[in-house]
């Protein structure tokens, strides 16, 4: 690739040589142009095609399943999240987060997440003993009664027909009902866009027949995904052999992120 | 961006035990604050005015005017704070043209406009309509043709549409004194119905709002006509006295509320029970114990209680008129300061506890900025800018007004 170093050495910026490039430029252009344009036909035929196999989102219903007992407190679910959807870096925006639960001898409970557990978790030095701990991902439940969409005053945060609560970003006005709404915690106000944020299960990812990018990376397959009612899917597989349970179940939102081996300290 | 996360870096430092991690910052601060303490002013407001033209309390008449005034200066700067703290203002428009009708909040412009336009604007546009006319025949200039104007070319004064304005204004009021109820209680809604928030999730919190709503807006009036009276040394004791009747009954019943609630939260002591007590007994102590119990609501009502003539036609105790009136003006001030914390401690304290209940955040009020200090010291003091200019196109005085007492004890 030194082809700047075989060229005959010339005065750079000299007249004769501007135009020789620019003669030599647009020479390439033209013969570039049919291949181009071919290229573009072809990508563009492609995303066609893609559109094509025609995604049905009220053939779908999206859920996440999350075994306790496989996470390991990584953090790559909360990183690749952030990475995938353009969080915002700062530790004070998550979409997925991952919380550590110590609980001590003398019955004490600590829950951390420093930094939504991307940079890992310090050791659990106890001076009173350490009964148990354990891992918990979290993330936006995708309710199926949520209230968030109920009071949004605008409609900007909406149910898709797959199951999955989206915030259209254009349409927001970044009143914040609706973080206040979610008993979760999921939601937060992007601070650059000004508007109501959380997880999409990766929308773009599923429409493209992808899972998300948190269950995509998790090392241990501690996430699983999938369809609530289909007849086979790795999550109705998952709630076959696990006993399930489900966030606040007594404030009637319906998640559709459904945990196996939950501590009841769990909130 | 970078001040924001740098902000909630020194916030995190604060935190103790455990915030989901969205949770540091807080969503809504004190702009949030004082977007209900408006509206509770222009809801009391209305209901003092109310009890003149409804109930026929003839020594609060004086305050008639000035309280639909007052109302409607402070309705005017209401949405602002809202306003101000969206993240698209330029967007809220879209409340209006695409509500959610499942929304609380998105029914806020209806009931806005409903009270704006049908209640207050039209109340004072046929109470003051034959004033008007009779101001723009007598006077010269500018003031001729504001006053003019605002007749909306409306100007038979013969005895026939003025019966009609009276019977208008009676007509308005009785639909009025529900819509002001409506206007705060709705307020108080968007908190109550929170099932998400152990603190506001409650079905007392809507009328608790109302009653605060009430007794503030009784308290400012009688900090005006008080404070105007004195200026133009022409205050009516009796008015005051009864006034601050009022306000006693009203303090009372406002205070049933809240202790009705707190025991209530107490002693069915839910899973919130905990982390609720650490929050008033740390973060809480001084804008709940101190400013909003003991100096708003318990030092105004053994004042009231002892001074006015709350329990007949005398005091328990005599003072002077001056001293009385002393009494009366710090007692409404600091149910003021009481409000005030009131909706500070809904609002604020709503958020200062993690919906883990694992813990509790700090709220670090900026001073400059759209959603700080200063921007709310200028949105409480605009009301009062507004109510003066008001004032000045629209005496509410006696002395003002054309209809002679023979004419009002006639329409009786």
């Amino acid at each position: 690739m030194n082809t700047e170093a075989n060229r005959p050495q010339e005065e750079p910026g000299s007249p004769e040589e501007v135009s020789r490039d620019r003669r030599e430029f647009l020479k390439q252009c033209a013969a570039a142009a049919p291949l181009l344009l071919a290229t573009v036909r072809v990508v563009e035929g492609a995303v066609a095609s893609a559109n094509d196999d025609s995604y049905k989102p009220e053939e779908h219903n999206y859920g996440m399943g999350i075994d306790v007992s496989k996470c390991i407190g990584c953090g790559r679910c909360a990183d690749a999240c952030k990475t995938e959807n353009n969080v915002p870096r700062e530790p004070f925006y998550f979409r997925t987060w991952v919380e550590r639960y110590v609980l001590t001898a003398d019955g004490e409970t600590v829950v951390t997440s420093p930094d939504g557990g991307i940079e890992g978790f310090p050791s659990t030095v106890s001076e009173k003993g350490v009964l148990r701990t354990f891992f918990v991902p979290k993330l936006c439940n995708q309710c199926a009664n949520p209230p968030c969409v109920q009071v949004c005053p605008v409609g900007a945060t909406f149910l898709t027909r797959d199951g999955v609560v989206l915030v259209d970003k254009d349409y927001c006005i970044g009143c914040r009902y609706c973080i206040q709404a979610c008993p979760y915690g999921a939601r937060f106000l992007n601070p650059i866009t000004h508007t109501a944020e959380k997880c999409t299960f990766c929308y773009h990812r599923l429409v493209q027949g992808k899972v998300p990018a948190c269950v995509e990376v998790c090392p241990t397959g501690a996430r699983i995904f999938g369809d609530v009612g289909a007849r086979s899917s790795p999550l109705v597989r998952f709630k076959h052999f696990n006993e399930i349970q489900v966030l606040k179940p007594q404030l009637n939102t319906e998640p559709k992120v459904y945990y196996a081996n939950l501590d009841g300290e769990v909130r | 961006m970078e001040d924001v996360a740098q902000q909630l870096t020194a916030v995190l430092q604060q935190v103790s035990g455990y915030m989901y991690p969205n949770e540091v910052g807080l969503q809504w601060g004190v702009l949030v604050v004082v977007y209900p303490y408006i509206t509770g002013l222009v809801a009391g407001a209305f209901i003092l005015a109310s009890l003149e033209r409804v109930f026929r309390v003839k020594e609060v008449e004086p305050t008639y005017r000035l309280a639909l005034l007052t109302a409607l200066a402070f309705l005017l700067i209401a949405p602002l704070p809202l306003l101000l703290h969206l993240g698209h203002p330029e967007r809220s428009f879209e409340i209006f043209f695409t509500p959610n009708v499942h929304s609380a909040m998105a029914m806020f412009g209806f009931i806005y406009a409903w009270y704006l336009t049908v209640v207050l604007l039209l109340e004072i546009w046929f109470d003051y309509r034959k004033d008007l006319v009779v101001w723009a025949r007598n006077e010269h200039g500018l003031r001729k043709w504001i006053h003019l104007i605002l007749t909306l070319g409306a100007t038979d004064i013969s005895e026939k549409p003025v019966m009609f304005d009276q019977k208008a204004v009676r007509f308005i009021t009785i639909i009025g004194i529900p819509s002001a109820f409506l206007l705060h209680g709705y307020v108080g809604f968007i908190f109550g119905s929170v099932k998400a928030n152990p603190w506001w999730s409650s079905v007392l919190i809507p009328v608790v709002f109302l009653f605060s709503a009430i007794v503030s807006g009784i308290a400012m009036v009688l900090i005006i006509y008080l404070l105007t009276g004195l200026v133009r040394r022409s205050l009516e004791m009796s008015c005051l006295d009864k006034l601050a009747s009022f306000l006693f009954y009203a303090l009372v019943m406002d205070f049933s509320l809240e202790i009705l609630d707190f025991i209530h939260r107490l002693y069915e002591a839910e899973e919130s029970i905990k982390i609720l007590g650490t929050l008033i007994s740390t973060r809480l102590f001084l804008s709940l114990v101190v400013l909003q119990a003991l100096a708003g609501t318990v030092l105004p009502l053994i004042c009231l209680a002892f001074f006015s003539p709350a329990f007949g036609s005398r005091a328990l105790v005599r003072f002077p008129e001056e001293l009385r009136r002393l009494l009366y003006l710090a007692s409404a001030v600091l149910i003021q300061i009481g409000i005030f914390s009131t909706r500070w401690n809904v609002v604020i304290g709503g958020q200062l506890f993690s919906k883990s209940l694992r813990g509790l955040t700090v709220y670090k009020m900026e001073l400059m900025g759209l959603e700080g200090f200063f921007v709310s010291l200028l949105l409480l003091v605009a009301p009062f800018v507004l109510l003066y200019i008001l004032v000045k196109v629209l005496p509410p005085w006696k002395e003002a007004s054309t209809t002679s007492v023979a004419e009002q004890a006639a329409g009786d």
